[in-house]
């Protein structure tokens, strides 16, 4: 790039949250955590975080109880899969979508 | 300083002149003695470059656009089918904004396998958001890719630097051979806003949604649309700095003309040949001879056919009588692609004016056919009478 500003002409990003745009909207599913189940909550003790190592979007905290960012998280399932006490179930973001117009 | 070189030496030197730092290319015929020749200045170290040696053209693309988006000054070149095999990296050259010179050698496409001149290849990639620019002699090669250096990076929009297979690839002529100081001070090394750089970590054409975002910064950031829209602004744009170019070269070199097209005998002309490349050299002997018989012709090379300088050429072919368009290459099912821009660019200016040439589309040496100046002549001749027919008329055609 010569003249001008190359971040405005190109798809240029940086890393941090939100610069590849806000992956939320993909959801067709939503991780919902049970913390009867979670191994953190349950000994209320920094253990496990399986699910906050394999999340590709990085978008589970490191605490008791582990927290989903929801702006981010893409539904994809992976925590779910990988979490050793099937603690996390994925809920189908339409029943969201409902109980918000309910409570409307 | 004159020599005698061919066209692929004309190009290799001009290309060294540039002092690219990055060369990736596949050899093809009839690109083979231009990649080779690069490769040996490499060699004896009259060339400070990298010349990476890869599998494919979709390889020496891909480490091009690279190494143009780490912020190195690079040089690759093809012809046909494996500007083909290129097709997917030359999109994504266009979309990156990449500052990328490319020498397209042209040559039929496959199938049936040919090895001969006509320029389907670069005409079928018209529609990538590449620059082409089209050479008629060696001067106009050497010259052409020292320009296009600098358009690229003014614009950050990849360029192809067209010539005809053998009979400019091949052949001999003599040319002026520019002084290194003085191609140095047309010339500013490459100097990106932004090169890849571990320092300052960045993602670079990963998914782009269909909608703006708010970036790290905060500030908005262009959804693909925006990208796009750009890039096609640029490339009109970069029109204007064609000129810019072209003047600039002419006040360090001493010589140039107009940037888009080149006339001859075109002011008083009532009848126009028009094409792209070696053919409008020839033709110009066509024209001498119908001058001869009292016929006003003339031709009109066309340089840049993307972006399409409509305009000027609107304005040159304005109140002409018929229109000739020459080409070695084809839109199957309708016509050549560049009678149809002509028409476009005619029907855009003086639709509704009455000065609306009539337009005869020749096709001509598809394959490596030989073009005869007698044939060219005559089919210049004829339509010069009226209308030859409504389809595209294949010269030499033995059917
Ligand atoms: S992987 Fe399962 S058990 Fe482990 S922290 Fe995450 S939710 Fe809790
Ligand atoms: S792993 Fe997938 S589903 Fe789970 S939080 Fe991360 S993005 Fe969301």
């Amino acid at each position: 790039m010569g003249t001008g500003n190359y971040r405005r002409k190109t798809s240029h990003s940086e890393h941090g949250p939100g610069d590849g745009g806000s992956t939320g909207s993909w959801r067709v599913e939503r991780p919902f955590i049970d913390e009867a189940l979670c191994i953190p909550c349950r000994r209320n003790k920094e253990a496990c975080f399986i699910c906050w190592l394999y999340c590709p979007e990085i978008v589970i905290s490191r605490t008791i109880p582990p927290v989903v960012d929801l702006e981010y998280c893409k539904g994809c399932g992976i925590c779910a899969e990988e979490c050793p006490t099937k603690a996390i179930t994925m809920v189908d973001e339409a029943r969201f979508a409902h109980d918000n117009k309910k409570k409307e | 300083m004159q020599i005698i070189e061919d066209g692929n030496t004309a190009a290799a030197l001009g290309v060294r002149l540039c002092r690219p730092q990055v060369i990736a290319a596949y050899p093809i015929t009839p690109q083979t003695p231009l990649t080779e020749k690069l490769s040996e200045y490499v060699e004896e170290g009259s060339l400070a470059a990298e010349y990476i040696p890869v599998e494919s053209e979709h390889s020496a693309l891909a480490v091009c656009i690279a190494a143009s988006s780490a912020g190195s000054r690079v040089f690759t070149a093809t012809s046909a089918n494996g500007l083909l095999y290129m097709h997917e990296q030359i999109q994504w050259a266009a979309g990156a904004r990449l500052p990328i010179v490319m020498c397209v050698v042209n040559r039929a496409v496959g199938a049936p396998w040919n090895i001969w001149n006509d320029q389907q290849d670069s005409i079928s990639q018209r529609d990538t958001g590449w620059i082409q620019i089209y050479c008629a002699d060696h001067q106009q090669i050497i010259d052409t890719v020292i320009k296009a250096y600098w358009l690229a990076e003014k614009v950050s929009i990849p360029i192809m630097v067209c010539y005809d297979g053998y009979i400019l690839s091949h052949t001999f002529m003599p040319f002026d051979l520019p002084q290194q100081k003085k191609v140095d001070a047309f010339l500013p090394p490459f100097k990106p806003d932004y090169a890849l750089n571990p320092d300052e970590p960045a993602n670079l054409n990963t998914v782009t949604l269909p909608d703006v975002r708010v970036d790290v910064h905060g500030e908005l950031a262009h959804g693909y649309m925006e990208i796009r829209y750009l890039l096609q602004k640029d490339t009109r744009l970069a029109l204007q700095e064609a000129a810019q170019a072209e003047k600039r070269f002419a006040e360090v070199f001493g010589r140039g003309g107009d940037p888009y097209i080149e006339p001859y005998l075109c002011d008083d002309a009532e009848y126009i040949a028009v094409g792209l490349g070696s053919i409008t050299y020839q033709l110009r002997v066509c024209v001498d001879e119908l001058r001869r018989e009292g016929i006003k012709v003339g031709v009109m090379g066309v340089r840049y056919y993307r972006p399409f300088p409509d305009k000027v050429i609107a304005g040159a072919l304005k109140g002409k009588k018929a229109v000739i368009v020459f080409e070695k290459a084809i839109s199957y099912g309708y016509e050549g692609a560049l009678a149809s821009d002509l028409k476009s660019a005619l029907y855009e200016y003086l639709a509704g004016t009455g000065s609306l040439p009539v337009i005869q589309n020749y096709i001509a040496g598809i394959g490596g056919r030989e073009i005869r100046t007698d044939n060219l002549t005559k089919a210049l001749k004829a339509a010069t009478k009226g209308r030859v027919a409504q389809e595209p008329v294949w010269i030499g055609l033995k059917l």
